[in-house]
C-alpha cells in the first residue's frame, strides 16, 4: 500500500494563486522522501492538504489508503505534521505543548506522559520540558515540532524545511533520528533547500515547480541532468586580463577569484594547465553554490526558454 | 511494531479525551491570567454595588419592592458572566488563530462541534468562575436571597452558553485584534446596560419599553432576577425559549463557519 497518493491535486487559493495545478505523486510505505522546489512552488501548499491545513480544489489525497473525503479521521491519524513555520502557543511549556497535542489524538494521559518522555529525551529536549516554548532557540522549537508531530505515532512523517536554521550539529543529529524512525517502518517526506540533506536521506525525489511536478527519481538522476557545474577558483596571480580557455567560461570576480563553468563530463585537468600556462597557480576550488540551487535555477530558465 | 494501530482508541473514547484536552486547557489559560480575566470584573462590580447600591441606591429608594442594592445584584452578576464568557472565547480563539497553533487541532482527527464545544465550554467555566466570585462579593454589600436556586444556576449556564458562543463567532471573522473589542464595546455593553440592569422598564415610556423587549438581554437579566428575587418584567419561559433559539442559532451559525473554513483554512 501507498503511505501516500495523490491524484490530479489542484489548488488555487481565494486570491487567485495557482499554487497546484494538477499533481500526481506516489510514496510508498517505508520510503524517505523529498519534496524540492524553489520557493514558491507550491511544497507548503501540498503539505497542507495532505495534512487538512489547506482546502483543495480538485483532486484526492489518500493516505495509507484513508481518503480525505471519504476517510477524514483515518487519514488524520496516520499523519504527523512538522509545518514550515512555528504554530505552537508561546506560553505553553515544551511539555504541555506536546501533552495537549497527544490529547487530540485521543491519546490519555498517562500514556501520552511516557511518549512525551521517551521523545523529548530522543531529541535533546527532557531537560527543557517546563521551559516556556517561546524561550526556546530556533533550533529546539524545530525538535519540539518533531516530538509533536511523533506523540500519536503516525506512520507517515511529513516535515517541511525541519533544519532550516538548524546547526550543522544539530541537523546532523536530526538527520540520525530520522534515519532510525524511518528504519523503524515510519514513512516520511520532507522539504528542504539543502541538497546534501536529500542526496543523505532520501531515495526518492519529487521536484515541484510552479504546480507542477517537473522531475521524480533518484538524487543522482536528478543531479544528472545539471549539464554543468559552476567552482569558485581561488589563485595567485591575476585574474583579469586572461586568455579565454576553449571549452571553459571564466569569469573574474571582484574579490580575485575566478569563477569557471565546467560541462558536464569534461574534466578540469587541461583548464589548471592552461591557467598555470598563463602563470595562474590554483590555490583551492570549491562548488560556487549548493548543486540544488543550480539546478532549481536552471529548471526556471528552461521555463523562460519554453515559455519565450 | 505497527505503528498508529495499536493507538487508535474508538471514536467516542477519542473524542472524550479531545475534548477534556481543550477544556482544560481553556481553564488553564484563563487562570494563568487571573489577573486579566478573573480580578476586573470583581473590581468593577465591588465599585457598582458600592456607588449604585449604597451611596446612590438609599436616595433611590425601592424598585419593584426590594432596596435598589438587591434589585441590581443579579443584572451585575449577569453583566459579568456575559461580558466574561464572551470575552474569553473570543480573546482566546483569536489568539490560537493567530499564533497558529489552531493547526494543532486542525491535523488532529477532532471533530469541528468538538472544537466548538471545548473552547464554549472554557467560556462558560470563566463567566461561571467570575459569577461565583462577584456573587461573593455582592454578598458582602447584602443578604442575598435565592427565590430559585435551580433557575439561577441555570439561566447562568444558559446565558453564559450563548455568549460563548457568540464569542466563538466573533474571533472566526476577526482578521485583528481590533475587531475582537469592537463587539463587546460598541453593541454587548450598551445592550446590556439598556437591558434592565439598572432599573425596571416598567420606569420607561411606552415606545422605549417596547424597544427594550428587542433586546434579548432583557430576557436574561429577567429571568435570572427572577431566580433571586421572584419578579421579573417578562415570563421566565419566554426567556427561557429565547435562549434555547439563540444558543441554536448560533450554534448551527458557529459550526458551519468551521466546516467552511472560514477565516481558518484558506
Ligand atoms: N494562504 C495563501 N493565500 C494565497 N496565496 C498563497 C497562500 N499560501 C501560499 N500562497 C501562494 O502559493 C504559492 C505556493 O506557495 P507555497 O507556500 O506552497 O510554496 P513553497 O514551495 O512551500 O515555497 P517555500 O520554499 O518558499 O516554502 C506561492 O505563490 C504563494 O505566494
Ligand atoms: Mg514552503
Amino acid at each position: 500500500m501507498n503511505a501516500l497518493s495523490i491524484r490530479n491535486l489542484e489548488k488555487r487559493y481565494p486570491n487567485g494563486v495557482y499554487a497546484l495545478r494538477g499533481i500526481d505523486l506516489d510514496v510508498a510505505e517505508g520510503e524517505f522522501f523529498a519534496l524540492l522546489g524553489p520557493n514558491g512552488a507550491g511544497k507548503s501548499t501540498a503539505i497542507g492538504i495532505i495534512a487538512s491545513l489547506v482546502n483543495k480544489t480538485a483532486g484526492q489525497v489518500s493516505v495509507f489508503g484513508h481518503d480525505l473525503d471519504t476517510d477524514l479521521a483515518g487519514a488524520k491519524a496516520s499523519i504527523g505534521l512538522v509545518p514550515q513555520e512555528f504554530n505552537f502557543n508561546q506560553f505553553e511549556t515544551v511539555i504541555q505543548i506536546v501533552l495537549n497535542q497527544a490529547g487530540y489524538y485521543g491519546i490519555p494521559r498517562s500514556r501520552a506522559r511516557e511518549r512525551a518522555e521517551r521523545y523529548l529525551k530522543q531529541l535533546g529536549l527532557w531537560e527543557k520540558r517546563d521551559v516556556v516554548s517561546r524561550e526556546l532557540s530556533g533550533g529546539m522549537k524545530r525538535r519540539l515540532m518533531i516530538a509533536r508531530a511523533l506523540i500519536h505515532e503516525p506512520r507517515l512523517l511529513i516535515l517541511d524545511e525541519p533544519t532550516a536554521g538548524v546547526d550543522i550539529e544539530i541537523r546532523r543529529s536530526m538527520w540520525r533520528f530520522l534515519e532510525d524512525i524511518n528504519r523503524r517502518g515510519i514513512s516520511i517526506i520532507l522539504t528542504t533547500h539543502y541538497l546534501e540533506e536529500a542526496e543523505s536521506l532520501c531515495s526518492t525525489v519529487a521536484v515541484i515547480n510552479h504546480g507542477r511536478i517537473v522531475e521524480y527519481g533518484t538524487v543522482s538522476e536528478l543531479l544528472h541532468k545539471l549539464n554543468y557545474e559552476t567552482f569558485v577558483l581561488n589563485v595567485r596571480g591575476s585574474v583579469t586580463g586572461l586568455e579565454p580557455v576553449e571549452g571553459y567560461s571564466m569569469t573574474a570576480r571582484l574579490d580575485g577569484a575566478l569563477e569557471v563553468e565546467v560541462p558536464k563530463d569534461t574534466g578540469i585537468n587541461r583548464l589548471f594547465e592552461a591557467l598555470s600556462e598563463q602563470g595562474v597557480e590554483v590555490l583551492s576550488m570549491r562548488n560556487k553554490t549548493n548543486r540544488l540551487e543550480e539546478f532549481f535555477m536552471r529548471l526556471v530558465e528552461d521555463q523562460r526558454r519554453d515559455a519565450a | 511494531m505497527a505503528y498508529g494501530d495499536s493507538a487508535i482508541p474508538t471514536t467516542w473514547w477519542r473524542n472524550w479525551v479531545a475534548f477534556q484536552t481543550i477544556l482544560i486547557k481553556e481553564v488553564h489559560r484563563f487562570a494563568r491570567i487571573w489577573v486579566q480575566t478573573i480580578l476586573p470584573s470583581a473590581i468593577t462590580t465591588g465599585l457598582y454595588l458600592l456607588i449604585f447600591g449604597n451611596l446612590i441606591g438609599d436616595r433611590i429608594g425601592v424598585m419593584d419592592g426590594f432596596t435598589y442594592m438587591d434589585y441590581i445584584v443579579p443584572g451585575i452578576i449577569m453583566l459579568s458572566i456575559i461580558t466574561n464568557s464572551y470575552g474569553n472565547v473570543v480573546s482566546s480563539f483569536y489568539g490560537t488563530k493567530f499564533q497558529r497553533h489552531i493547526e494543532e487541532l486542525l491535523i488532529a482527527p477532532v471533530p469541528n462541534w468538538l472544537i466548538l464545544a471545548g473552547y464554549v465550554c472554557g467560556g462558560v467555566a470563566r463567566g461561571l468562575t467570575v459569577g461565583v466570585l462577584v456573587t461573593i462579593v455582592a454578598a458582602v454589600f447584602t443578604d442575598l436571597e435565592l427565590a430559585h436556586p435551580l433557575l439561577v444556576v441555570l439561566i447562568a449556564i444558559l446565558t453564559a452558553t450563548v455568549f460563548a458562543i457568540g464569542g466563538f463567532i466573533n474571533a472566526i471573522y476577526a482578521k485583528s485584534f481590533d475587531d475582537i473589542s469592537i463587539v463587546p464595546t460598541f453593541v454587548l455593553t450598551p445592550l446590556t446596560y439598556l437591558g434592565g440592569v439598572f432599573y425596571s422598564i416598567s420606569l420607561l415610556a411606552p415606545f422605549w419599553q417596547g424597544a427594550s423587549l428587542l433586546n434579548p438581554i432583557l430576557y436574561m437579566v429577567n429571568a435570572f432576577r427572577y431566580g433571586f428575587l421572584g419578579v421579573s418584567d417578562i415570563p421566565v419561559a419566554v426567556a427561557f425559549a429565547l435562549i434555547v433559539v439563540f444558543i441554536v442559532g448560533l450554534g448551527g451559525w458557529a459550526l458551519h463557519l468551521l466546516n467552511r473554513g472560514t477565516g481558518i483554512k484558506s
